[in-house]
């Protein structure tokens, strides 16, 4: 099939970009996104132009670096989908296609569609971790997790850091994000040490760094390539208000 | 805890709060508002003037009225710091499924509080600082303002009260079918079952509440003027 593209082109962070119209012929229904991408970069490069530049790296929906914003919503049409597992045969023949990078002010432009996301280790790097014993490794199951507690904090760890709640949000809050990071840690047992801290921190980090607040919206949860629910959200306040209201510090 | 007031979770906290608080002044006033449905006039006389001199309702009034305040300020702040957090616009607007009333509440706001003035003015002002007729009950022992006759001179004399009125309670219900479950989500009383029945609520509530303040003009309509 012939799609038509319209794609985010911008040669630095400081450069002011403009949308570069495409058209690209013989793509297959069965090739994903970036592979049609890969087409029309094949074809550029034949013809001596500049290559859209996008992110890309395990194209198995686990590396979360693939972010676009395509037709209105992060990952494009389809639900709980990485770009990467996003095929053609959602398009039809002479369908016109917007690619947008992220938009936020936490995620500056690098170029074309590539956006910085280093916002989002900051914010690890405030919080997102656990004290352990070093020297030889701790005897397994030694500390008890019950099986509840176990399920939702894998539910919350299989967040992968794409950023679509980011995207996706009317306020650009990173609230999703914040949410499944501090969940997680915070229903295991190995998380409470740091418990209070990580919430205060982790979001005094994400406020810095000029992501917004939520609003409930719930388009996060709605565009989350791993399905990652807005009842995280919930814990992250209640973690953070008792945390606000009983650390001493 | 200093830092709590400026971050965006205790900014946030502040609107859930007072949210729930006008909420539950929603109620109040609602029930009240019911009596104007029942006999001709001296239940709801008895009770506005009940609450009009009230001591206790003398540190409730800038109680509520501070509640208002913070609620629309915090609201305002909120809304621009989340404006300038995406700089750079999308070119195609966003096509994620969600609740409209959830992404335009500051506008359902906006709205609202323009209905809220109108409200003031035709009532609380009058009320306050005007001249209102006075009914006497108990055969003249008891001596009231006739705070029925000035509602029901309101709703039966200007057709387009009634419709201001009316739109009036159709943004509220949209704000509260919103802001009824995203109150408990903000003070993180919420998980993945009480999710859905919070947002079932939610809608129950803002039926009642919404449906209820729309149903005066409504009655009145059909008292006097069908």
């Amino acid at each position: 099939m012939k799609i038509k593209l319209n794609i985010w082109k911008q040669e630095n962070p400081k450069a002011k970009g403009k949308f570069v119209k495409y058209e690209l012929d013989g793509v297959a229904e069965e090739m994903s996104f970036l592979e049609m991408l890969d087409s029309l970069n094949e074809k550029l490069i034949k013809e001596h132009q500049e290559p859209v530049a996008f992110e890309h790296d395990c194209r198995e929906g686990i590396c979360g670096s693939c972010g676009l914003y395509i037709n209105g919503r992060p990952h494009g049409p389809g639900d709980e989908i990485g770009t990467c597992q996003l095929h053609m045969r959602a398009f039809r023949e002479g369908d016109s296609i917007t690619i947008e990078p992220w938009r936020a002010k936490g995620f500056p432009v690098i170029k074309d569609l590539i956006v910085d996301r280093n916002a989002f280790d900051k914010i690890m790097a405030a919080g997102g971790f656990i004290s352990i014993d070093m020297g030889q490794a701790a005897d397994a199951n030694a500390i008890l997790v019950s099986k509840e507690a176990a399920d939702k904090a894998f539910d919350a760890a299989a967040c992968i850091g794409c950023g679509a709640c980011v995207a996706a949000c009317k306020n650009s809050s990173a609230m999703l994000f914040v949410a499944a990071k501090v969940s997680q840690f915070a229903l295991l047992p190995q998380g409470k040490i740091e418990a209070k801290r990580r919430a205060l921190n982790m979001i005094a980090k994400m406020d810095e760094l000029g992501f917004g607040s939520c609003t409930n919206t719930g388009a996060c949860e709605a565009e989350c390539p791993k399905g990652i629910s807005i009842d995280y959200i919930a814990m992250l306040n209640r973690e953070y208000l008792c945390a606000s209201f009983s650390e001493t510090e | 805890m200093s830092k709590f007031f400026t971050s965006s979770i205790g900014q946030k906290f502040f609107m859930s709060i007072t949210g729930l608080f006008l909420m539950l002044f929603l109620l109040v006033h609602l029930t009240v508002n019911s009596l104007l449905l029942f006999g001709d006039g001296e239940l709801f006389n008895r009770a506005a003037n009940f609450m009009g001199s009230n001591p206790l309702m003398k540190v409730i009034e800038p109680v509520l009225a501070l509640g208002f305040i913070l609620h629309i300020v915090y609201a305002s702040y909120i809304t621009l710091k989340n404006m300038l957090a995406r700089p750079q616009k999308y070119k195609v607007t966003n096509n994620t499924k969600v609740s409209w009333a959830s992404k335009n509440m500051y506008i359902l706001g906006g709205l609202i509080l323009t209905f809220l003035v109108i409200h003031l003015i035709n009532f609380f002002w009058k009320i306050k600082f005007g001249t209102i007729t006075a009914i006497s009950y108990d055969g003249g022992k008891t001596e009231l303002h006739d705070v029925y006759d000035l509602v029901s001179g309101l709703f039966k004399g200007w057709w387009w009260y009634d419709a201001i009125y009316i739109l009036g309670a159709i943004f509220l219900f949209l704000h509260l079918t919103h802001g009824f479950w995203s109150a408990f989500q903000t003070i993180g009383w919420d998980n993945d079952k009480w999710i859905s029945r919070l947002k079932t609520i939610a809608y129950i509530y803002a039926i009642i509440v919404a449906g209820g303040f729309a149903f005066i003009p409504i009655f009145f309509l059909l008292k006097y003027v069908v």
